[in-house]
């Protein structure tokens, strides 16, 4: 179907080379529809508008917006792929944001790496009450991360109040990752960049990534197997926390203001980002490939529109009709899936 | 252990429900909880708020929830069945944009609010579709639809707002019944829910709703037809949430893309507080209604406490999270007192 043609005609078909059978793989992938309908938004944006990559402002721009979403919607994806959900990221990215700023306030002359190691242990903290409520009540993640939700935001505006964080009380050299370069492609896109392969490779090749995903599948079958299924949990949530805590620092360093109400929503799009990026709400399905690739596409979506002539009032409506695009697409294909395996048992 | 008697005393038939006497089956419930603590943080916040015993409180109480009270009901029976239905916030937005155009544009006002209803009518009946007929999870479908309806609410008016509306409706949104300080929306409210009550607890149709919840295969083999009741719920939903939309309208005066944004997670939180399991099954209208006002009350002493909002939002976090928690937690300890390998039966007697 959409595997590229790429093995010449007269080479026979005794043996398919490595590499044609990756090529196969790769054009047969779930992800490789979101990146071509990806490209194709960046052609016709670009089209419409060569500034939209051929400028310094818009190629930065296009790396940049997304790389906050991308780690928000890697760590949901984790944890979307054990059958949870987390709903409380927005929140824990607000907090962490917050705390940036009051760090760099309160201590002058912190170190950043210092900081960002705080945000990062921080939202690993937050993320730990959600899996603790969950893996040891044994409720809902739903629930929990919606009463969590309510609590973070709750606690960071107690905190925060009417104050915020202002650029200025942010050293230079924090706000200059926000807009430094490391050959042409952004800090903060190299720092989304690097946690993404770690985390893909991880999920796709140690026996821990396995793991989720056989939660994800099958939770009894993976308790009876003898997985441990407690200790899984705990780790897919703190470490979604800590990725939001990490985007909360990407956050402060890029916006350089922060107030009480940064990240709000931020839960509803990066569940949106990692679904329409291919994993299953119903877990076990899907990659954190996918779900950055989803996080771009929906940011770099709403750049694209108003450059396309469609005014930005109508970025939302598009966004819902990619994402039920998105899931009715994985319907039909998981069913297309079932009927050719039964086919091939029936012919054995 | 110490039930090694049990097994042995009793060999009369008996069901784990109904072992225990009426008394403490309808009291000692979840339900009941929630309702008690209802009780007591309404004659707490009486006697401590100063304020708040006045009828005027309890006027803008009933004002400020009904949108919320309204939604709970559907959003019930949905979460019953085991579904949900996040897009009820923003087809409250659709449906107030709506009422905004077409007032706008000259309509009568009766002709807006039909055809706000009937755009919530297929609103909910396209997020039943996609559940039922094409199989998708609801949670995946209902995300998407709450950004599609959302986006079409914002993309008609823009940022723009409406706000002249007859005043005869604006009126009757805020109109008290004859000298007394019942808001009249409360009669509404009333009739849908002796409807809901009615549906839910009396019919076929309502107990079909708990065996899909609990059992969706054996409630289809046991003759409930499935997708058919989903549909039925999921255009109810989008329809009161339509209703709503129109009182929110009515109530603020004013028609805005915006609307009601967040609400959704406000009545989920009063749902599940009011004791309905989310992976369906269990739950009951009264209880509901007491998640919505005990959130209700306790932000609106809170505020006459001059407590900013941020706490009560912490509370209604806390509480949800704790209703949740502690019903596991009673579970646990249930199990504790099981003999190992004890029977159903042991473990009913037990927990009395």
């Amino acid at each position: 179907m959409t595997a590229p043609a790429q093995t010449p005609p007269p080479a026979p078909a005794i043996e398919k080379t490595a590499v044609t059978k990756r090529l196969q793989a790769v054009g047969a992938a779930r992800e490789f529809g979101i990146l071509l309908a990806l490209v194709l938004v960046v052609i016709a944006a670009t089209v419409a508008n060569p500034n939209f990559l051929f400028s310094a402002d818009g190629w930065r721009d296009l790396l940049l917006t997304p790389s906050i979403l991308v780690l928000v919607a890697v760590g949901q994806a984790i944890v979307l792929i054990t059958r949870n959900v987390d709903l409380s990221v927005g929140s824990i990215l607000g907090l962490s944001a917050y705390l940036t700023g009051r760090l760099f306030i309160d201590i002058p002359g912190i170190p950043i790496l210092a900081v960002f190691v705080a945000a990062i242990v921080f939202g690993g903290l937050l993320g730990l009450i959600n899996g603790a409520l969950v893996a040891y009540a044994k409720v809902p993640a739903m629930v929990i991360t919606l009463g969590t939700l309510y609590a973070y935001r709750g606690i960071n505006v107690l905190w925060t109040g009417s104050d915020r964080v202002n650029a200025s009380d942010l050293p230079k050299d924090f706000l200059a990752l926000g807009t430094g370069q490391v050959l042409w492609i952004p800090i903060l896109t190299v720092i989304a960049l690097v946690v993404l392969v770690v985390i893909g490779w991880i999920m796709k090749n140690t026996r821990g990534g396995r793991e989720f995903y056989a939660i994800g599948s099958d939770p009894s079958a993976a308790e009876l197997y003898g997985l441990r299924v407690t200790r899984r949990l705990l780790i897919a949530f703190v470490s979604s926390g800590a990725l939001a805590g990490l985007a909360g620092v990407l956050y402060t360093a890029r916006y350089g203001t922060v107030n009480s109400q940064a990240g709000s929503g931020w839960e509803l799009d990066a569940v949106g980002a990692a679904v329409i990026g291919g994993v299953a709400i119903t877990g076990g399905v899907g990659s954190v490939w996918g779900a950055a690739i989803g996080a771009v596409l929906l940011l770099t979506i709403n750049r694209a529109l108003p450059i396309l002539g469609i005014p930005d009032f109508w970025q939302r409506a598009v966004v819902g009709v990619l994402i039920i695009g998105a899931i009715v697409l994985d319907r039909v294909l998981a069913v297309r899936q079932k009927r050719k395996l039964i086919a091939a048992r029936e012919d054995d | 252990m110490t039930t090694a008697t049990a097994s042995t005393a009793a060999p009369a038939r008996t069901y784990q429900d109904y072992d225990r006497p009426l008394w403490k089956r309808l009291l000692l419930t979840r339900e009941m909880a929630i309702v008690g603590l209802l009780v007591i943080v309404a004659v707490v916040a009486t006697m401590s708020v100063r304020g708040f015993g006045q009828p005027i409180t309890f006027t803008y109480l009933i004002l400020d929830v009904t949108p919320i009270l309204l939604i709970a009901l559907p959003m019930t029976l949905i979460m019953i069945t085991g579904e949900i239905d996040l897009s009820v916030a923003s087809i409250v937005g659709l449906s107030s944009v709506l009422i905004g155009v077409l007032t706008q544009a000259g309509a009568p006002f009766e002709l807006a609010i039909v055809v706000a209803l009937v755009a919530g009518a297929v609103a909910g009946a396209i997020n039943g579709f996609l559940v039922t007929v094409v199989g998708l999870p609801s949670l995946a479908v209902t995300i998407g639809t709450l950004a599609l309806y959302r986006g079409l609410a914002v993309g008609l008016l823009g940022t723009t707002a409406v706000t002249d509306f007859p005043e005869f409706w604006t009126d009757l949104a805020k109109m008290k019944l004859g000298g007394s300080n019942v808001p009249a929306v409360l009669l509404l409210f009333l009739v849908l829910l002796v409807v809901f009550v009615v549906l839910l607890h009396f019919t076929p149709f309502g107990r079909g709703i708990y065996a899909i919840g609990l059992s969706k295969s054996a409630a289809r083999f046991s003759g409930v037809h499935v997708e058919r009741t989903k549909l039925v719920l999921f255009v109810l939903s989008g329809t009161i949430a339509a209703l709503a939309g129109v009182y929110y309208t009515l109530r603020f005066g004013s028609a805005r893309g915006d609307n009601a944004t967040g609400l959704e997670l406000q009545v989920i939180a009063a749902v599940v507080l009011g004791g309905v399991s989310v992976f369906g099954g269990r739950g009951a209208i009264h209880g509901v209604i007491a998640g919505v006002l005990l959130i209700g009350i306790l932000a609106s002493a809170l505020r006459l406490a001059n407590v900013t909002s941020d706490v009560i939002n912490i509370i209604t976090g806390v509480l949800l999270v704790a209703s949740v928690v502690s019903n596991s937690f009673l579970a646990w300890l249930r199990t504790k007192r099981r003999a190992p390998g004890g029977t159903a039966r042991a473990k009913a007697s037990a927990a009395g």
